[in-house]
């Protein structure tokens, strides 16, 4: 159930340029949040800027109380946000979305990510290892200047690809790639146990014995959905869109039902329903 | 003190509602304050059968505002009727449905089925400016509002707010076309067509190109509007547009406004509209105001 709560800013750190990671007392908004969960801040009380900015929850530390967000300035809402002080309220409405991330059935979990999509991919990692899942993380970058969490990620991974565009660090090219050699690998070490291991999943046996889940920027989510959908795996992306109330209330944010025909479409709406979708019901 | 206030026949608890399409049926906002607070909660833009909308993106934020093109995704009077309905009249406030459609007959059609439902009033809307068919197209003369309301007047027992769109060059002969036709009230301002270009893309930001404009943004518009429909028509009126505050409310309410509606401003803080009641109240004790209508229509123009 969200709540409307003043989070007081106890830490703030700018990670790399221009993108902020702050944490906040939030006791409320901890006890319920799960990941996949994201909140609406407004910024100040006063008419302008006008609606809530939706940023994804990074970090649910449930013993300290301490909720995580982290954000790139991208207009003047995200800028007056990154002008907090330690010290002060933040207004924040929150945990928002139903649809979190559904891993529980699987061992191992393929996390993929770019940019500044890789945000909400901690949580979910940290809550998978913290079930004794094996996690393997892929997030990609355009150039060095941009790679950011390496060492939290590494922490909570079994494995840590990262890549560059550019190939100006770590690996060259897109995490994708990387995340598509992996599966194939473990495709042929596990194609005997995963036939029990799925049968009960979503009324849909999938191939292979690891779910993928996803935030980034369109492309890779694209790339991504088309590689699940073709060989048949459970895939999960988190994804955005333009919001209103953030509740449910406005449904500005909607996305395409795939099973929508195209000239009378239906939709899901990205705030209640979800931000997590699975990859084969939404057209992006 | 005194803040109750009849309405066209309906009797609300004080002059506060919240606006069609900015309150869902009222269920999200629930989790955040008793319904019962409010006078009236006006319903999403229902219509008889189901519409999915239009497609993203639908909303985008403007100088203190902001636009939607929503395309008045509702899932139809008979979902709401078994769904909605029974959920929201656990509440102690009243029940205003927003009715839209595309034709007379649809209007008819779901009035009818309308005036069977235990509901408080319907808001005709004649105004929403991102579908097609209906609604605007109906709303901007005082010819087709006059004849909607007429025919849905034929049908419907209940107290008949009619809402009005800011997209005309005449607003007070609009109001007289559904007063005309036998409007029991008017609401205005519904939002006020507008565009926002990306200007990196050189697109448009809402994919249906053109939205309505609501927010803060436009309560200058909806003072001078209400004033003017008030100095037209005997009916009241359901003033509504920008607020965000009880001193947004008294503004309206001294230009003409015998209740007024609470709209995007549920968006940027889900308990604007009980704000906006206690700063009504604060009004009311700091000018010495015993009952909240006296001050309907008491602007004194220069």
């Amino acid at each position: 159930m969200p709540i409307q709560t003043f989070a007081k800013l106890i830490k703030k750190e700018e990670i790399i340029k221009d993108v902020f990671k702050f944490s906040v007392e939030a006791n409320e908004i901890v006890k319920t949040a799960k990941p996949g969960n994201f909140i609406e801040i407004r910024v100040n009380d006063q008419t302008e800027p006008f609606l809530r900015r939706p940023i994804s929850i990074y970090n649910i530390n449930k013993e300290a109380e301490i909720l995580e967000f982290i954000f790139q300035i991208k207009g003047n809402g995200t800028n007056l946000l990154s002008k907090k002080q330690i010290g002060d309220k933040i207004d924040i409405l929150g945990p928002l979305g139903n649809g979190t991330f559904k891993f529980e059935k699987y061992n191992n979990i393929a996390i993929i990510g770019g940019g500044i999509g890789i945000f909400p991919l901690y949580e979910l990692a940290k809550e998978a290892k913290a079930q004794g899942k094996k996690v393997n993380t892929y997030l990609g970058f355009r150039n060095k200047d941009l790679v950011m969490l390496e060492k939290e990620f590494k922490e909570i991974s079994d494995k840590l690809v990262i890549t560059t565009d550019d190939g100006s660090y770590a690996e060259k090219g897109f995490a994708i790639d990387y995340l598509k050699k992996d599966m194939e690998k473990e495709n042929t070490a596990t194609e005997e146990t995963n036939a029990k291991e799925t049968q009960a999943e979503d009324e849909q046996k999938f191939k292979y014995s690891t779910c993928i889940c996803a935030c980034g920027p369109l492309p890779m989510l694209k790339a991504v959905q088309k590689y699940a959908i073709e060989n048949n795996i459970n895939c999960q992306i988190s994804l955005e869109e333009k919001m209103g109330c953030g509740l449910g209330v406005c449904l500005g944010c909607a996305v395409k039902k795939a099973s929508s025909p195209k000239d009378n479409p239906e939709y899901f709406h990205v705030c209640k329903g979800r931000p997590v979708f699975n990859a084969k019901d939404v057209e992006i | 003190m005194n803040t109750k206030i009849n309405f066209a026949g309906i009797e609300m608890k004080n002059p506060v509602t919240v606006a069609s399409g900015t309150f869902g049926y009222g269920r999200e906002y629930s989790n955040f304050f008793d319904l019962g607070k409010l006078g009236a909660v006006i319903t999403k833009g229902t219509s008889l059968k189901p519409k999915s909308g239009n497609k993203p993106p639908r909303v985008c934020e403007t100088a203190s505002g902001m636009l939607n093109s929503i395309g008045l995704q509702n899932p139809g009077v008979e979902y709401f009727a078994q769904n909605d309905l029974p959920f929201l009249r656990k509440f102690d406030t009243k029940i205003i449905v927003n009715a839209c459609g595309s034709t007379i007959d649809e209007y008819v059609e779901l009035c009818k089925i309308l005036n069977t439902l235990d509901i408080d009033g319907v808001e005709l809307n004649l105004s929403c400016p991102n579908v097609k068919a209906g609604c605007m197209a109906f709303g901007s003369s005082y010819e087709g509002v006059k004849t909607v309301t007429k025919e849905v007047k034929k049908v419907l027992d209940k107290p008949l707010i009619v809402k009005l769109t800011p997209n005309v060059s005449d607003i007070a002969s609009i109001a007289k076309g559904a007063e005309d036709g036998g409007a029991d009230a008017v609401s205005l301002i519904n939002t006020l067509l507008a565009m926002k270009i990306d200007i990196y893309k050189r697109k448009p930001v809402l994919a249906n190109n053109t939205g309505g404009l609501s927010g803060p943004a436009i309560k200058p518009v909806a003072v001078r509007m209400v004033y003017q429909v008030s100095q037209a028509v005997k009916i009241p009126i359901m003033g509504l547009g920008g607020i965000m505050t009880g001193e947004d409310a008294i503004e309206l309410m001294l230009a003409g406004a015998k209740v007024v509606s609470i709209g995007a401003g549920n968006f940027a803080d889900p308990y604007t509209s009980i704000k906006v009641i206690e700063g009504i109240e604060e009004y009311m004790k700091k000018c010495n105001v015993e009952n909240i209508e006296d001050i309907v229509g008491k602007v004194e123009m220069n």
